[in-house]
């Protein structure tokens, strides 16, 4: 919370959005560089040199008492990864993210008033606006591992994982 | 991961019967005699205190409740929105059993509704009960898992499940104060509070303030007991604890997703023995895996409070051998594996937590540190996934979860045989709309698998073997198969086989909120797409209204019969252990 106090501003602008974009600059000159072509090609290409995170990758230890970030993840923490999984249908309007989990799935496959997420979900916050993917199509995401608990301001969202100024496409 | 925000509980509607004149309890509800309640009368109007007039039995009610009502001269809606004036009298306790006839008078408003308050006999018929709760179980469910536990020839079952041996039967009627359906929380709310209560709500009536925390409570058979007797309380469940089931024994909410404080009613009431899944609630916010929004350690509190902590089967087998009297089993950090899943497939979250304790481990280990009390226990056990695997349609996984929670009604009979002053109740807390219609042969001719379907005499007797003599067949996917269907459900691939690689998910979100068939089941071979009959608002099948059948065997059961519903239960119950019984300890 204390990176973003308030909630005033917008993901997207915050000191540590601007520090990665200096250390990213590649990627959006060749974003620019390539407005013309489709946005999809652009990514394909751009995943090819990120490094990959799988689901089964992200803890080190799952245990009753609690879970433990694997080595990869702390490794990769603060650096750019791609991460293969499918997209939950926005939490609401407003959200600023999405999540992403390893298999396609409703909210809440039980119950009528819960609204329970698996321990493996990775949230995505995206650096622009993008299209929702169809329900069940593999996305495959890029964006800034950022570890730890973390709450959404908009939406009191809880999360763990974080993928920062990512942006997706389809597989 | 959690909402905070109510947004996502769509269906969780936080307020009571609108524009009307309403008095909680409501009209007809049925009160253990000394048993503490809140006392609400909403009024439609913004009023002055004076203006309005509360009569009991003709008395003015402050005579007959021993205290004025708080009157708030207007209560305050979503977004601020005046809702009328109310009274509120917490922890109201009536001793004398007997009618009372409650009388609301006020400017243009009248308001005339009756409660029962009873007592029960002065002695206890059963020292210890054991209430078996089949979370949605049906009478398809049964049948089911008869005819693959046990197998059937020439139309004669081959065996009987344990539940078909109980002495008394009732049929039970299952629905909620603000709908003919139901769910899993006001169903078990009115067995164990005796009070019916609205779809979403544990241990209180459902009022109009948005607030989930503050609405009208009722006591639960926990705090009965606590109130009343030494004696001990255990709760087992293969689900979250915090689920409704479980948390219905102990908890006081408008909503059930109000997990985080349900492990605090937990701790509040703390029972001797506590064993599930759901470890997530239990964590402070910091530690991942964590679905706390605060720092709180319950872990830590409940140790601190004298328990032995168990975190798998080999954990439980230990901790149940000790003397501490207290045991909190944490299995998983949410709900944990069907049977089929840990025991055969080893799909699901098996891989995450491979030593999860089965239901017979749990119940096992519970009645083995309950038992130790001379004054008694009552021990409730919830077959959690029956429900849970009915939702998505994997009868398979269904079925497998009702032979467990057969065996472990098996295992309470073993108890009740030992000690014959155990009253044994099984029942269902709901009902699904499946049933078994016949068989799938994969040996008749062709690929296209509707015409597989076996219906009349076509149908002939399943394959299934159980040679290992586990009561479960040693294979699911075998050539003939109970043929299962639900009457209601989303769009979906029916593929008409057991979910192999783990249980099914039949529908899934899209960008317009709707549920649309899983496109993961589409390439299964002889899959075809149904198209729902549901609104695209529901992700899986849902409950039924019919009602559930109630079996009982033990000292008290002569009073299960005919038809009774949820909140009648109860009463038997307390009659059973005599909890309105004077003078109180």
């Amino acid at each position: 919370m204390i990176d973003n106090p308030g909630g005033l501003l917008p993901p997207g602008l915050r000191l540590g959005n601007v520090m990665s974009a200096v250390f990213r600059p590649s990627r959006r000159q060749l974003m620019a560089g390539l407005a013309t072509l489709p946005l999809s090609a652009v990514l394909r290409r751009a995943f090819a040199a990120d490094d990959g995170l799988t689901f089964d990758e992200l803890y080190g230890k799952v245990g009753v008492l609690g879970l433990e970030f694997s080595e990869k993840v702390k490794t990769l923490t603060g650096h750019d990864v791609a991460m293969r999984g499918f997209m939950a249908p926005p939490l609401m309007a407003e959200a600023a993210f999405f999540v992403l989990t390893e298999i396609p799935m409703s909210i809440c496959p039980f119950c009528s008033s819960d609204s329970d997420w698996p321990d493996n979900i990775v949230v995505v916050y995206l650096n622009e606006k993008q299209t929702f993917a169809q329900a069940g199509a593999l996305i495959e995401v890029r964006g800034r591992l950022e570890m730890g608990s973390w709450t959404d301001p908009d939406t009191g969202f809880l999360s763990l994982l974080r993928l920062r100024d990512a942006d997706y496409a389809t597989v | 991961m959690r909402i905070i925000l109510a947004a996502l509980a769509a269906t969780t509607i936080l307020t009571g019967a609108a524009q009307a004149t309403t008095v909680y309890p409501l009209d007809r509800a049925t009160i253990l005699a000394g048993s503490p309640f809140d006392f609400k009368v909403e009024l439609k109007g913004v009023l002055k205190a004076e203006d309005v007039k509360v009569t009991v039995n003709g008395e003015d009610y402050k005579a007959v409740f021993g205290a004025p009502a708080e009157f708030v001269a207007d209560e305050k809606g979503k977004d601020d929105k005046g809702l009328g004036s109310a009274m509120i009298l917490r922890g109201l306790k009536l001793a004398k059993a007997g009618a009372y006839k409650i009388d609301v008078t006020a400017a243009g408003e009248t308001k005339s509704i009756t409660w029962t308050v009873f007592g029960t006999p002065e002695t206890a018929k059963a020292k210890n009960i054991i209430f078996l709760l089949g979370d949605g179980l049906s009478v398809a469910h049964r049948t089911g898992a008869r005819i693959m536990s046990k197998g059937m020839t020439e139309g004669k079952a081959n065996g009987r499940l344990n539940m078909d041996d109980l002495d008394r039967m009732a049929f039970i009627g299952t629905s909620a104060t603000d709908a003919i359906a139901t769910d899993s929380a006001n169903t078990m709310s009115a067995y164990m509070t005796g009070h019916k209560t609205a779809v979403n709500a544990l241990g209180v009536y459902a009022d109009r303030t948005p607030a989930s925390l503050d609405d009208p409570k009722v006591e639960t058979i926990a705090e009965a007991l606590r109130r009343t007797s030494k004696k001990s309380i255990g709760i087992v469940s293969l689900a979250e604890l915090e689920d409704a089931t479980p948390a219905a024994v102990v908890a006081h909410t408008r909503k059930r997703a109000d997990k985080p404080e349900i492990v605090g009613m937990f701790y509040d009431v703390k029972p001797e023995v506590v064993l599930g899944g759901g470890s997530a609630y239990f964590l402070g916010k910091d530690v991942p895996g964590s679905k706390r929004k605060d720092d709180k350690d319950y872990i830590k509190l409940f140790k601190d409070a004298g328990y032995a902590l168990a975190t798998d089967k080999a954990e439980l087998e230990a901790a149940s051998g000790n003397n501490t009297g207290k045991l909190l089993g944490l299995f998983h950090t949410g709900n944990m594996d069907t049977i089929l899943d840990r025991k055969f497939l080893k799909k699901g979250t098996v891989g995450k937590f491979p030593n999860q304790p089965g239901l017979m481990d749990m119940t096992k280990a519970a009645l083995e540190q309950l038992s130790k009390n001379p004054d008694g226990f009552f021990l409730m056990v919830e077959g959690a996934s029956i429900d849970k695997m009915s939702h998505p349609m994997d009868w398979d996984r269904a079925l497998y979860e009702t032979i467990e929670f057969d065996q472990t009604i098996g295992l309470a009979r073993e108890f009740a045989a030992k000690n014959p002053d155990t009253l044994i109740v099984v029942t269902g807390d709901h009902a699904h709309g499946a049933s078994i219609i016949g068989t799938i042969d994969d040996e008749k001719p062709g690929t296209d698998m509707r015409e597989k379907v076996g219906v009349y005499a076509d149908a002939g007797f399943p394959n299934y073997e159980d040679k290992d003599g586990d009561g479960f067949p040693d294979k699911v996917d075998v050539t003939r198969r109970l043929a299962m269907f639900s009457n209601n459900f989303p769009d979906y691939y029916e593929t008409f086989r057991p979910k192999m690689d783990g249980p099914f998910e039949p529908a899934i979100q899209n960008e317009k909120k709707e549920y649309i068939a899983n496109p993961a089941y589409k390439d299964v071979p002889g899959a075809v797409l149904r198209t729902g009959n549901l609104p695209r608002s529901s992700d899986t099948a849902v409950h039924a209204v019919d009602d559930v059948v109630l079996q009982a065997t033990g000292p008290g059961l002569e009073e299960f019969k005919g038809y009774m519903e949820e909140s009648d239960v109860y009463r038997v119950l307390v009659d059973a252990f005599a909890l309105g019984a004077k003078p109180a300890k």
